[in-house]
């Protein structure tokens, strides 16, 4: 591919969750070969390994498998990322495992997704994981999800099963917050609507899955109304040719910043205006996210990491008290009296735990408000104080103002991941 | 390093596009790194992947230097082109450099030389690498290791918690969640840092093309004596031991990846420009680190290398 058509390309990050036995690593794995992703190093070692362990065909599945505990196990532990490109767009896969710890792992992987393959098994039809896995694609704000509903080949390619599980999954994602949902019939293990088109569904009429992987309008994933940049760091380069140059360093996090604009300054509310805003040495006249970028302002004024530069008009909230849905991810459980380290944009505090509102309870996906004993994988509710304010929008509205961590303050471990309400 | 950059259509729309997101995230993850530790330093290579870090270290924190040392850990196996290309690099940019030998750890009986024809000092230089860390009491080291690399890679964290042996845990890696990097640790432990986790091969090598970055001439096609060992072609050189039933043959060979010379395949190749090379890698069937011995020893050479600390 020459220079210019792969400068062209589109970043797409998706995720994948599915129950044990769904064909998940199958479908990745269908996916890396069709698109023809996969070495013949990485081919011939697969081949070996699936007839070591007796088997007629190649195991596909094999591709994704990492460690050698996995190996050894046949089961995937931890998330892994596994790239692929076409002339379109390059993929990155969250790929999580689908039974221990999936709801850490699930969370992990689809905080930086746009999409979500969701997969159910044809013969099974919809069950308890897929409620699960989707409710926590929609907690998590993936904007778009597909419903992969696979091994379409063990049940004759029956368009009436197809549109059974569609009815009854539409019936329950009418209560999900996501946009854009899909269905599609596939065989992963012969392939069917995952690359190429099948001929055992001609009563499909929609896309293939890498046709819809391709094409899906992902422009819009990004926050661009509201202006919001964090600073990382403070650049004071201290030569002769840039003297009294400052600038502030970070990411934007949502709206777009042009040059010339009035912005303020949180928390110290002082008004300034952007001098210029550079992209590497390249000076730019407009940025938005997800651009790193560094920022001079016209007045000289004290501005350090974790402040964050905004509009008059559109501010962030601010505020000590925060309501928040956790996943608690650490193995210990939630010491409610503990004090904790809160990371949130490039900014940290302290914070407490003032009360657990609810619990879900993620066979019902219900709200428990009796039950308020927090274990690994739960997700709540909960009200938190921090040692200073926290400037913040809804997770709903800006998944990186609104995102935050907390980590343990002995061991320093990443205990629970927070989206603010 | 020349410092050329272009300007190309980087958005459309307001959609950033896909190199320059990747860009924009490695930039990220180089600052914060930078915010978050003390000590931190680049693991330099001399291979295109610490190049390509290097380069968007540069970016990150322009018009200033790079505010932290590069680390090359010198097996005394180099290649003389990677030692060429990483002194003149290290005058361009202006940076600090710290070198690791592992020459020295062998002198002080910290590590022992292996035997036999196959000897190579890849697995030494994790000994001189813990080293390095503890004697300059860096908190942080950034590299240029990929996820589409290897296996075992593929589910490193970007932050890589190391605990105070310099050992990784797979099993105990610390969840990441969304641009939120925990670089949290107690006195003695340090990180590993991936910035360019999420590039691939052919991302590196359309980025090398279009910032124009100057790259060591072992990427280019061109003679060298070499043997064929294990279905590799390995150069001659003074760490090498011919076997007498290997000849040595002149060929036109590339590297694709700039390891050791006892261990670092070539290919047979023409190719003389980026452009060739980007030709060449997408035809290509064959991982680059396919005609890498040492990932060839067992199945899990990298992982178990990785736990004990390498790179």
């Amino acid at each position: 591919m020459n220079n210019e058509s792969y400068l062209n390309m589109e970043l797409l990050r998706f995720t994948t969750a599915g129950s044990v036995d769904d064909g998940k690593s199958t479908l990745i794995g269908r996916l890396l070969y069709d698109s023809k992703s996969i070495f013949i190093d990485q081919l011939e070692a697969i081949t070996k390994i699936s007839n070591r362990k007796g088997l007629d065909h190649i195991d596909l599945s094999l591709l994704t498998d990492g460690l050698k505990d996995e190996r050894e196990q046949g089961i995937t532990i931890d998330v892994a990322y596994r790239y692929f490109a076409t002339p379109k767009r390059k993929f990155i896969i969250a790929d999580t495992p689908g039974h221990i710890q999936y709801t850490r792992n699930m969370v992990t992987g689809a905080s930086t997704a746009n999409v979500a393959l969701i997969l159910i098994d044809a013969r099974k039809g919809v069950i308890e994981q897929t409620y699960r896995h989707s409710f926590i694609a929609s907690l998590l704000q993936i904007p778009h999800l597909i419903v992969c509903v696979n091994k379409m080949d063990l049940v004759d390619f029956d368009e009436k099963v197809f549109n059974d599980i569609v009815s009854v999954y539409e019936n329950f994602a009418s209560k999900l917050d996501v946009k854009d949902i899909r269905f599609i019939p596939i065989s992963a293990l012969q392939g069917d609507n995952v690359v190429n088109r099948s001929e055992n569904t001609n009563w499909y009429q929609g896309s293939t899955l890498m046709h819809t992987l391709e094409n899906m309008h992902i422009g819009s994933d990004q926050n661009h109304l509201d202006p919001r940049f964090s600073v990382q760091t403070i650049i004071r380069p201290h030569t002769t040719s840039y003297h009294d140059f400052r600038s502030y360093a970070g990411r934007i996090d949502g709206g777009i910043f042009r040059k010339g604009e009035e912005v303020l300054v949180l928390p110290s509310g002082l008004k300034n205006t952007i001098k210029s805003i550079f992209y590497g040495n390249t000076e730019i006249t407009e940025a938005f996210p997800p651009m790193s970028v560094s920022m001079t302002l016209t007045d000289e004024i004290d501005i350090s990491r974790g402040d964050i530069i905004v509009k008059q008009n559109n501010q962030p909230e601010v505020s000590q008290d925060v309501e928040v849905m956790f996943c608690w991810l650490n193995e210990n459980p939630l010491n409610l009296s503990g004090k904790y380290f809160l990371k949130h944009t490039t900014n940290g505090v302290r914070a407490v735990f003032k009360e657990i509102v609810y619990k879900i309870d993620m066979k019902t996906i219900t709200r428990n408000e009796t039950d308020k004993e927090i274990f690994t994988n739960d997700i709540f509710r909960a009200k938190i104080r921090t040692t200073k304010p926290l400037l913040f929008d809804t997770y709903r509205k800006n998944r990186n103002t609104g995102s935050l961590i907390l980590v343990d303050e002995v061991t320093n471990e990443t205990l629970a991941a927070g989206m603010i309400v | 390093m020349s410092i050329v950059y272009p300007k190309y259509n980087y958005m459309n729309n307001y959609l950033l596009k896909h190199l320059k997101e990747l860009e924009s995230e490695s930039i990220y993850i180089i600052r914060e790194v930078f915010a978050q530790f003390d000590n931190p330093a680049i693991l330099f290579s001399g291979g295109k992947d610490s190049i390509v870090l290097t380069h968007l270290a540069i970016k990150a924190f322009w018009p200033a230097k790079i505010p932290f040392p590069l680390v090359h850990i010198d097996t005394g196996h180099n290649f003389p082109e990677t030692i060429t290309y990483r002194d003149w690099m290290i005058n361009q940019i202006g940076a600090k450099l710290i070198v690791g030998y592992v020459q020295n750890s062998i002198d002080t009986g910290r590590t022992k030389e292996e035997t036999g024809s196959n000897a190579s000092r890849n697995a030494l230089q994790t000994i001189t690498l813990l080293d390095t860390i503890s004697e300059h009491q860096l908190d942080a080291c950034m590299g240029g290791a990929r996820r589409d690399e290897e296996k075992a890679r593929a589910k490193e964290r970007v932050f890589s918690h190391r605990d105070e042996f310099g050992q990784w845990n797979p099993k105990n890696q610390r969840p990441e969640l969304w641009n939120l990097f925990n670089g949290k640790k107690l006195v003695g432990e340090h990180f590993r840092v991936f910035p360019i986790s999420n590039w691939t091969e052919m991302d590196i090598w359309q980025y090398i093309l279009a910032e124009k970055i100057e790259i060591p001439s072992l990427y280019f096609s061109h003679k060298r004596e070499v043997i064929h060992r294990n279905g590799s072609i390995l150069a001659t050189s003074p760490y090498i031991t011919v076997r007498n039933d290997e000849t040595v043959t002149k060929k036109t060979v590339r590297y694709r990846t700039c390891g050791d010379m006892t261990i670092t395949g070539a290919i047979e190749s023409t190719a003389s420009t980026v452009e060739e090379i980007i030709n060449e890698v997408a035809a290509s069937r064959i991982t680059e680190r396919g005609s890498r011995e040492d990932d060839k020893r067992s199945e899990t050479s990298m992982e178990d290398r990785k736990k004990q600390g390498y790179f």
